[in-house]
């Protein structure tokens, strides 16, 4: 019934909208308007691209003060500062481009609109404006790159040699982490290795890889520096930690690395939003597949006291599954069993 | 060298008598080789392509900006990809996204813009009586047909069309166990493009032959409007960058189908270790973005040369700075080679390729900024007419400049970390590339309609769809930057599952609500673009009073063009409010000689050669004559 409804009623409006279309035509030719250069919606056209103008311009600058706190991530960690600096360097400089562009285009139509008596300037080129408006945006340019690649020089810098190292690997659909325990040297792995009580791959003929463990949240110590070293296993992933200001692809067969410093233990940032649920989160942002916009899990700052403590008492891989270690060379055997048997 | 000129000349239209005595259904509408068909028939395939685009992101915004709604009644056209309980299957919003992006990037901006305009235009502005080979040309749309024919085929197979994004990238598109749709969709979705690539070389080099070679006598580079220059261009960056797609495509089909490991490596999926080993999925982002940066340029230049023409001829001036304009074009098509890593910044690529790339990236920004103050100066002391052509030209300047500024933050690499794939590159390149060359082809659309169809389009409904589009646009679009700011991905079917992006649902319901608006202010368009074929107001020869060649020709021009000789070209094509002229526009067939009130000190100087010029005509003209009795 309603759809009938729906039916007659768009059949009405349009044949509405086609009768008032037919009417305009007809006054249109009767007026003689069609044979005239510009006829009188020339003059309602100049005026809407100021109306526009004012209206969309006033709207954006009211949103964007009101809505800052909403679209303004918190940030917290050391490089987020200077990235968000540049970014709002960039704003300021290139919104002061926008508005005056702006202002020029949709002011000159009402300004200049046809007018029968004027004849329009031959104004052809002016070769000192066209140097002017070459070289003033290649310097100011210029300054915006210096900034961004000194900036990008730093970030992507080696890690210092002191950082705490923890492996990301994506795999459809979630993020396996890795910590390199003790040692802080992850064992080596192999994708060939890998099954369902070997999601990483870990190659446990590697020392190195005894003390390694595995947890369901990223968690990493404030104010020193960490290196993420991020992998996928089967498509591209990318680790994107949107309050860190970090984002890297995790590539098959290629290994990438991000390293930065946490300024704010999540405690502390609960305390700042006032939102006693605040985490911070991983995020993936390289499309994957059907769980693309699920691969989430949390990232957890805190204290470096707490950080030390909480990897010691962490169970590695082969203390809770020994049957990893149990075909491994009788000496490798040995050395895996003391470890096992260290941590209980 | 200009006798052997006319001689061509001259045998063209003789051919052209005998077309007409031969022409029926099939090589006037179907396999024509008359450049101007082949253009309408891009024009309409492209139409129709964009409405299928158009369509495909309204189910997707349904659902990102209604998540809870009930899409049941989206059963009977879409099946399976509606689950049980009545949602969207998370797959399948994967697909639309990546078809809207196929289909938009390249059916619609390069095969309906480029193909349409380029074939339309080239031969009527230049003064040529077709494309260099009209066989070459009827091949490259009907390879474009055929391509169009396997994307939609592919829509419909039952494990969905090639959904790992336009970009495709390896190894989820390469795995068929990575998502459904890598299998059978993701195949067709290579055959498709191999015919588009094939269709897009055909047709650009026949663009550049036809500029360089078929210029009536007098047409200069230095005279060619520039609509000409920025379609020879696009082909220029077309013939060198979709072979490298190509390449790309075809190491892809290896990968997928004959075992070797170009973009494969270590991988462990669906329970099994792959023999794969040593390839890498950046080699593929490489050589994508060496076509999908240039591509970008495919679609905007056009675009830019077409509003260049309409704002120049309704602002009653010339174009300001019309070699800087050149300039300017030259520098994008150079530097749009050299800038292609810009996509990759944080794709584990060696961070130092990253500080070059943002080096040469921001370069390209200063001639895009020259061309953007060169289009204020043009309407500056202008005396503007609003034709809804023009009205769409200044809103792809208004585009262009809101789409082209926040290219300057994702240039640059460091503030980029947090941007990329976020919503803030949605909306950069949906202004910048998406509706600033949308704009320039509904532009041209509206101002040479009455050369296509020898009727004009309604005016008042013109500008009624241009501006509920102009402000839809802009409403879609500009929300997404605080979305992407706030570091909301792409390509998430929801975003709930992430305290950081739990927020904006009212923003992206009204950016849904904007886009039903926007599409729905595209039927307005049909309506008119159909109905006025038939039924529009009959067109005077030279509508918009304009100085281009195509005007010159009759109202409906035949295979061929000019019914007599091909006029000479003596002049520029921007001689808009001349002082001392009588009208405000001379047209570029009117001899120097025949305007001393009008000339500039140097021109004078040139009706000299001038001269020369026109007493070579007359003997043609005679010679002609002679032979005919």
């Amino acid at each position: 019934m309603y759809g009938f409804l729906i039916i007659i009623g768009s059949i009405l409006l349009l044949s509405i909208i086609w009768m008032v279309y037919k009417i305009q035509t007809l006054v249109s030719v009767v007026k003689g308007s069609d044979k005239k250069v510009a006829s009188g919606s020339n003059k309602i056209n100049a005026l809407l691209f100021v109306v526009f103008l004012v209206g969309a311009g006033g709207w954006m600058i009211w949103y964007s003060i009101k809505e800052f706190n909403n679209y303004q991530l918190p940030i917290a960690s050391e490089h987020g500062v200077i990235t968000d600096q540049l970014f709002w360097i960039t704003m300021a400089i290139t919104g002061v481009v926008f508005l005056i562009t702006h202002v020029l285009l949709f002011w000159f139509p009402y300004k200049y609109q046809y007018k029968e008596e004027r004849k329009a300037d031959f104004y052809p080129d002016n070769n000192k404006l066209e140097l002017i408006w070459t070289i003033v945006p290649a310097f100011v340019l210029a300054a915006l790159v210096i900034g961004g690649w000194k900036a990008w020089s730093d970030i992507t810098k080696p890690a210092p040699e002191n950082s705490h190292i923890v492996e990301l690997m994506g795999y459809q659909f979630a993020w396996e982490v890795r910590y390199p325990g003790l040692d802080n040297v992850l064992g080596e792995n192999d994708y060939r290795l890998t099954n369902a009580s070997n999601v990483s791959g870990v190659d446990f003929s590697d020392k190195n890889s005894f003390d390694d463990f595995s947890s369901p949240v990223v968690i990493i110590p404030k104010g020193e520096p960490v290196l993420f070293k991020i992998r996928a296993r089967d498509v591209l992933h990318s680790v994107f930690a949107p309050h860190m200001r970090l984002k890297m692809d995790a590539v098959p067969g290629m290994p990438t690395r991000f390293w930065f410093t946490a300024t704010k233990t999540t405690e502390e940032m609960r305390a700042e939003l006032n939102d006693p649920e605040f985490v911070y989160e991983i995020a993936c942002t390289e499309i994957c597949g059907r769980g693309h916009n699920a691969m989430r899990r949390e990232l957890r700052v805190v204290e470096p006291a707490e950080f030390r403590k909480w990897v010691s008492e962490q169970k590695p891989y082969i203390v809770n599954n020994p049957a990893l270690v149990a075909d491994l060379p009788i000496e490798l055997k040995e050395l895996a069993d003391i470890a096992i048997s260290e941590h209980k | 060298m200009a006798t052997a000129h006319t001689a061509t000349h001259s045998e063209a239209s003789h051919d052209h008598h005998d077309h007409e005595h031969h022409e029926n259904f099939i090589t006037k509408y179907i396999f024509t080789q008359d450049h101007k068909m082949i253009g309408k028939q891009f024009l309409i395939t492209g139409i129709f392509w964009a409405i299928i685009g158009g369509l495909l992101s309204l189910i997707f915004r349904l659902q990102l900006g209604f998540p809870d709604m009930d899409l049941e009644w989206l059963r009977p056209v879409l099946r399976g990809w509606i689950t049980t309980d009545g949602k969207l299957d998370p797959e399948f919003y994967l697909a639309l996204v990546t078809m809207h992006g196929t289909i938009m990037v390249f059916f619609v901006l390069t095969a309906g813009l480029s193909g349409t305009f380029s074939n339309f235009l080239i031969p009527l502005q230049i003064g040529a009586r077709d494309m260099a080979s009209g066989f070459m040309n009827m091949l490259s749309y009907w390879f474009f047909f055929l391509s169009g024919v396997v994307m939609f085929i592919s829509l419909f197979i039952e494990t969905g069309p090639e959904s790992g994004g336009w970009v495709v990238y390896p190894p989820l598109s390469a795995l068929e166990q990575a998502m459904p749709g890598s299998g059978l969709g993701m195949t067709l979705w290579l055959v498709a493009m191999t015919f588009f690539i094939a269709s897009s070389l055909l047709g650009g080099i026949n663009y550049i032959t036809t500029v360089i070679n078929l210029r009536t006598k007098g047409m200069s580079f230095a005279k060619l409007p520039l609509t000409i220059w920025a379609f020879f261009l696009t082909a220029v960056i077309g013939l060198l960058s979709f072979p490298v797609l190509f390449s790309a495509a075809l190491l892809l089909v290896f990968d997928r189908s004959f075992g070797t490991s170009f973009y494969l490596s270590d991988i462990y999926i669906g329970g099994e270790a792959l023999p794969n080993t040593g390839g890498s999925p950046v080699l593929y982002q490489h050589l994508f973005w060496f076509l999908g940066h240039p591509e970008v340029y495919i679609v905007l230049l056009p675009a830019l040369g077409i509003t260049s023409e309409i704002i120049a001829t309704n602002s009653r001036k010339p174009i300001f700075g019309y070699k800087a304009m050149i300039i300017s074009m030259l520098g994008i098509t150079i530097l749009s080679f050299v800038v292609w890593a810009h996509h990759m910044f944080v794709s584990g690529m060696n961070p130092f390729l990253g500080s070059i790339f943002m080096f040469l990236t921001l370069i390209i920004a200063i001639p895009s900024a020259v061309k953007v103050f060169n289009y204020l100066t043009t309407l500056w002391r202008g005396n503007l007419i609003f034709t809804p052509g023009m009205l769409f030209s200044i809103g792809l300047v208004s585009f262009f400049i809101s789409g082209g500024l926040t290219g300057i933050f994702l240039g640059n690499s460091a503030i980029d970390i947090q941007l990329h794939d976020t919503y803030f590159v949605v909306a950069h390149f949906h202004l910048v590339m998406g509706s600033a060359s949308f704009f320039g082809l509904m532009a041209g659309v509206y101002h040479w309609f009455p050369k296509m169809f020898g009727r004009m389009m309604d005016a008042r409904l013109g500008y009624i769809h241009f501006w509920m589009t102009f402000v839809g646009v802009y409403l879609v679009f500009f929300p997404m930057h605080y979305i992407g700011i706030a570091g909301f991905p792409r390509r998430y079917y929801s975003w709930t599952a992430f305290e950081f992006s739990n927020m904006y649902t009212d923003l992206n319901m009204f950016v849904s609500v904007a886009a039903i608006l926007t599409f729905g202010a595209q039927l307005i368009f049909l309506f008119n673009f159909f109905y006025s074929m038939y039924r529009g107001r009959v067109a005077s020869l030279n509508p918009w009073r304009s100085n281009t060649l195509e005007w010159t020709t009759p109202l409906h021009p035949g295979h061929g063009n000019w019914p007599g000789e091909i006029p000479a070209v003596y002049r520029w094509p921007y001689d808009y409010s001349k002082p001392g002229a009588k009208e405000d526009f001379i047209p570029q067939t009117v001899p120097l000689s025949a305007t001393p009130e009008s000339n500039l000190p140097h021109e004078q100087e040139l009706v000299k050669l001038e001269k020369e010029i026109i007493a070579d005509e007359e003997a043609v003209l005679v010679a002609n004559e002679s032979n005919e009795s």
